[in-house]
């Protein structure tokens, strides 16, 4: 029965869906408050509607109902219960219920929290929005039924890969749609600004906290994806240049991009057009990954089941969304008005240079991405592009940008004064040149070393700098230190939003520089009381045992690990696992970290020829990973930070209504000290 | 007028997207041609299964008429759904046809073809996957077409149905065979 | 996110499928599993040689998986090609010709990295030439904008006529909307203020 209300409520989502979609956008045209308004109790009925749908399959899912096929294939009474939550959205259609529901929560938040919107521009957005949801909803209705039955109903369930049974995998994916789905939000606001055929600075104030909202959660899905790849798969890598691993990059590098230019229309009022066709170009790599992960266009170790229909139907999504949205840029873009001049050497230089690079990055990754598929759709042949390419195109275009990214902040809008903002961040290159030839020196000094010292540099210089520039806006050392902590105090929070991201990034090239450069591994056979010895530290074999876990079989190994002097620095316990159903090995490798290093160990099959209780063993000496994470997590927190500033706070309009009417005088007074 | 084309730019490229899109939808990515087609039979060499006639050691022994060459194992279930049309193309004796076991124990072959039939003229196995690699192929079964000088002329992935001996290979080893 | 296996990500039944749809089930056994898949019983004495294995296997896409190098792959295949590479580099062959081997066989598929030739010109000097032409249109689009009048152009009649709804519409006094409106106009007040 509750599935069935589950797909009820689909269809009776499908049909408001249909009424919001329509309605406020005549109301809109003709200005009738009455039809427009009607996109709110629309919006709340969506999300009731689709949140009932996704209540019954995630309550199929825990009662474990075989009798609904999704069930049966992706669940099993012996998974623990996160893992029977997750496996809602661990299959196609489930992470497709999983996107309208997210549409749907954004819609609401709209209805909710747009209170201070134009009435005109609130209907049209949510009227767009809703139009992705009739797309959405056809979808599921049509090719991907969460809730088909199967009869007679299978005793017990598939299981879930065990690969997905991790809370790392668990919270991989809502991340991540929640970053696709958020930048739903940007596209349906330059829609409607676009039927408006008006952009200005307000529009990009409200536009902003969402894009920002939705790289927020990119940016923690994508490394999210990245560290479980890292612990789970058992050889140390993080990033693979995968094409679904793309599909989520390409967007995220165009909604940085989006994200900047948007700070130039909030604050000069130009970049209008620009800035317009990246919120559509972002929402649409967002459907594109979607179409390449589920259509089979491509191959990729982690698609979906792909299914032709499915292929055709998404296609004919994406089509109808780029073409109508782009047909429209097209027509009423050219209308939009130029705005403020400024001099190349400016912040809106900078910012400029910043999309030019962030948009040919983007641009890059699809490319290689798709070329295979362009190759073989012209008869060129089968080619493969893999980490070589990538990492050969990629690297030249980010060299510049972090060059560019400690640089850009110190520069005053309008009109910069390149030479004055390079001098003042002479601590900078120092911190570079220091870091460049402490890390060459420290490398050995080889030829070889010579790109990895740099990046290492490259980072540092981008870490000071940005610290520079904070110093420079507190007056640091050149005022009493309290002036220095007021003013501190007083900084906008996007300001350090923009801090602690840009010092988040300098950490990441780090530990992407330095974990590519200085990686190790060791592969060998080992019997009990063997020590290795790799990175600094020795692994000394204790023989391994057998473990049982919930829904698995394990082969447990026991290694001391110890630092070069004796001490012991971890007992390590990584194990080989084969769970029961699906029947399926993986391997836990277990990991010790100081913060700076990771020493990571294996255990692989047992290897009687060479001796009682001989393993094959794999160690991995792994520096600066850390690095990694405390970037993207800075770098998250960055945009959260930058999120609560004032002129963002969405859920706030009326607190942000009640201040702007007392200390306008003292915000713009703070404004113009930056 | 320059600057509203300039507006159209991104709808033109979207569009050509959208077109390879298409196009790709219909190909499958994982399907990989052989880079082998008109070029000699790579040189190899291999023993015969003990204890059955006609062994397969060398290219010098394809070439002379048009014949199948097909790779399989005994641990190979597709195979064995082939091998029914294996032993019809056998009888109906249009060309030769040899087989390569690989990955395959001689006596795991030979249990397997006296289990099933033999319908191959010359047999030769490889324990290992070289063979395999030397031949650009990815698994079995996979059946090439050699013409009498011993240069590739088709490569087909998969086992062989009615249809695919009927429409592709039985006509094309006919018009091999007329000089 | 690799799983080492062929088909990860769904379940058995979407495993079934994709088998079924490719049809051809091309049996040479896919690996199991994951954690690295050299394996200590293929390497070479030489380490230097070894090196030079792995850098190899890294820059070949295994044939029959989804998008790894048998360096990372857990599949015979890879295993297999694997040992051809260490086989040959015995042999004496250098980085080169090894891989030219395997693409004499496989053709261009196998490699990760392209090679660079008239059918791959596009790709190669895509990166390039997508970044010339953004520098470009930057450069025109900005010389026309210094170009233009800094002075915005006069109100269209569109405009105007808008204007003088919201003009009107204020007049009766709205409650929030009205108010919303005017916070929307504040910024732009703002600006003005301070250049």
């Amino acid at each position: 029965m509750i599935p069935e209300i589950g797909h009820y409520a689909l269809a009776l989502g499908l049909c408001v869906a249909l009424v919001q979609a329509i309605v406020p956008l005549i109301g809109a045209q003709r200005n009738n408050l009455a039809l427009m308004e009607l996109s709110r109790p629309a919006a709340v009925a969506q999300f009731l509607t689709i949140g009932v749908a996704f209540a019954a399959l995630t309550h199929s899912f825990i009662v474990s109902d075989f009798s609904v096929s999704n069930v049966f294939q992706n669940s099993h009474t012996d998974k623990p219960l996160l893992y029977k939550i997750s496996g809602v959205w661990g299959n196609h259609e489930g992470s497709l219920l999983l996107w309208i529901m997210i549409l749907a929560v954004f819609s609401l938040a709209v209805a909710v929290f747009g209170r201070n919107l134009p009435p005109t521009l609130r209907a049209r957005a949510l009227s767009v929005q809703a139009m992705i949801t009739v797309g959405f909803l056809l979808f599921i209705l049509f090719t991907s039924n969460p809730f088909e039955r199967i009869d007679p109903a299978p005793l017990n369930g598939r299981g879930l890969n065990p690969l997905l049974q991790d809370p790392g995998l668990a919270f991989h994916p809502p991340m991540l749609y929640l970053g696709y789905v958020g930048f739903s939000m940007a596209f349906s606001f330059a829609v409607a600004a676009l039927i408006e055929g008006r952009v200005d600075a307000a529009w990009a104030r409200w536009v902003r906290p969402w894009t920002l909202l939705a790289w927020i959660f990119l940016t923690l899905g994508i490394a999210l994806g990245s560290w479980w790849a890292y612990y789970e798969l058992g050889w140390g890598g993080w990033w693979y240049w995968d094409p679904v691993e793309n599909a989520s990059f390409i967007p995220w590098l165009s909604g940085t991009a989006l994200l900047h230019s948007a700070i130039v229309v909030e604050k000069r009022d130009t970049l209008k057009s620009w800035t317009i066709l990246l919120a559509i170009v972002t929402f649409s790599l967002s459907l594109l990954g979607t179409f390449l992960v589920r259509s089979g266009v491509l191959t990729s170790v982690h698609a979906f089941a792909t299914d032709p229909t499915r292929g055709v139907f998404i296609l004919l999504l994406l089509a109808v969304t780029v073409v109508g949205s782009l047909s429209l840029y097209a027509w009423r873009a050219p209308q939009l008005k130029a705005g403020g001049v400024f001099a190349p050497i400016s912040r809106e230089g900078s910012l400029l240079l910043n999309n030019v690079l962030l948009s040919t990055a983007s641009a890059t990754v699809l490319l290689g991405t798709l070329y295979p598929l362009f190759a073989d759709a012209l008869n060129l042949g089968k080619v493969s592009v893999g980490p070589p390419f990538f990492n050969a195109v990629f690297v030249p275009l980010m060299v510049p940008m972090v060059l560019v990214m400690a640089l850009g902040p110190m520069l005053a809008w309008k009109r910069g004064d390149a030479y004055g903002a390079a001098r003042r961040l002479w601590l900078a290159l120092v911190a570079a040149a220091v870091v460049f030839a402490g890390t060459y020196v420290a490398a050995g000094g080889a030829l070889t070393d010579v790109g990895a010292a740099f990046g290492m540099g490259l980072g540092a210089w981008l870490l000071i700098g940005t610290l520079v520039e904070w110093a420079e806006r507190v007056h640091l050392f050149r005022v009493d230190p309290v002036t220095s902590l007021k003013r501190a105090a007083g900084l906008p929070r996007a300001a350090y939003g923009m801090t602690l991201a840009h010092a988040g990034m300098a950490i990441l090239v780090m530990g992407v520089v330095g974990n590519t450069a200085w990686k190790g591994e060791s592969i060998q056979v080992m019997s009990p009381g063997e020590v290795v010895e790799i990175g600094g530290v020795a692994y000394e074999f204790r023989g391994a045992e057998r473990v049982e876990g919930p829904n698995y079989d394990a082969v447990q190994g026991r290694f001391i690990l110890r630092r070069d002097d004796g001490a012991v620095l971890a007992v390590m316990e990584p194990q080989k696992r084969t769970y029961t159903d699906p029947p399926m090995p993986t391997s836990e490798a277990a990991i010790h970290t100081d913060g700076i290093t990771d020493h990571y160990a294996v255990i692989g099959d047992p290897s009687p020829d060479d001796g009682p209780g001989a393993f094959v063993t794999r160690f991995y000496h792994e520096p600066f990973v850390p690095f990694l994470w405390y970037g993207a997590l800075l770098m998250g927190l960055g945009g959260l930070v930058s999120l609560t500033d004032r002129r963002h706070r969405i859920g706030a309009p009326t607190r942000a209504r009640a201040r702007t009417a007392a200390p306008v005088g003292g915000a713009s007074a703070r404004g113009a000290a930056r | 007028m320059m600057r509203r084309i300039v507006y159209f730019l991104p709808l033109a490229l979207v569009a050509v997207l959208l077109g390879f899109f298409i196009v790709g939808l219909q190909k499958d990515p994982r399907k990989l041609p052989s880079v082998l087609l008109d070029r000699p039979v790579p040189a190899f060499t291999l023993a015969g299964l003990p204890g059955r006639e006609g062994a397969l050691t060398g290219p010098d022994e394809l070439k002379g008429q048009v014949t199948l060459l097909n790779f399989f194992g005994s641990w190979c279930v597709a195979c064995l759904q082939e091998h029914a049309m294996l032993k019809r193309i056998r009888a109906e004796g249009l060309a030769p046809l040899h087989g390569i076991a690989f990955k395959d124990q001689p006596e795991d072959t030979l249990r397997w073809l006296g289990r099933h039939g033999d319908p191959y003229d010359r047999v030769g196995y490889d324990t290992t996957n070289r063979i395999a690699i030397e031949f650009g192929i990815t698994g079995a079964p996979e059946t090439f077409v050699i013409d009498a000088d011993g240069v590739i002329q088709y490569k087909h992935i998969g086992p062989i149905t009615a249809q695919v001996w009927a429409e592709t290979l039985r006509p094309l080893i006919e018009d091999l065979s007329t000089p | 996110m690799r799983p080492g296996n062929k088909q990860a990500r769904t379940g058995t039944g979407a495993i079934a499928r994709v088998v079924a749809g490719a049809a051809v089930a091309l049996a040479v056994a896919v690996g199991a599993g994951s954690a690295g898949a050299v394996e200590p019983d293929e390497m070479l004495e030489d380490p230097a040689l070894e090196e030079r294995a792995r850098e190899v296997s890294k820059d070949l896409r295994c044939v029959v998986c989804q998008n790894e190098s048998i360096d990372e792959s857990n599949a015979d295949m890879a295993r297999d090609m694997r040992l051809l590479v260490r086989d040959r580099l015995l042999e004496g062959d250098s980085n080169e010709e090894v891989k030219q081997y395997l693409v004499d066989r496989y053709g261009d598929y196998v490699l990760l990295r392209p090679p660079f030739k008239p059918t791959t010109y596009v790709l190669w000097f895509g990166p390039a030439l997508i970044l010339i032409g953004a520098v470009l249109a930057v450069v025109f689009s900005y010389r026309r904008k210094a170009a233009a009048p800094a002075a915005p152009p006069p109100l269209t009649d569109e405009e105007k006529a808008q204007l003088r709804t919201l003009l009107a519409e204020r007049g009766e006094g709205a409650e929030t909307t009205g108010k919303a409106r005017a916070d929307h106009t504040k910024p732009k007040a703002r600006r003005g203020g301070r250049s």
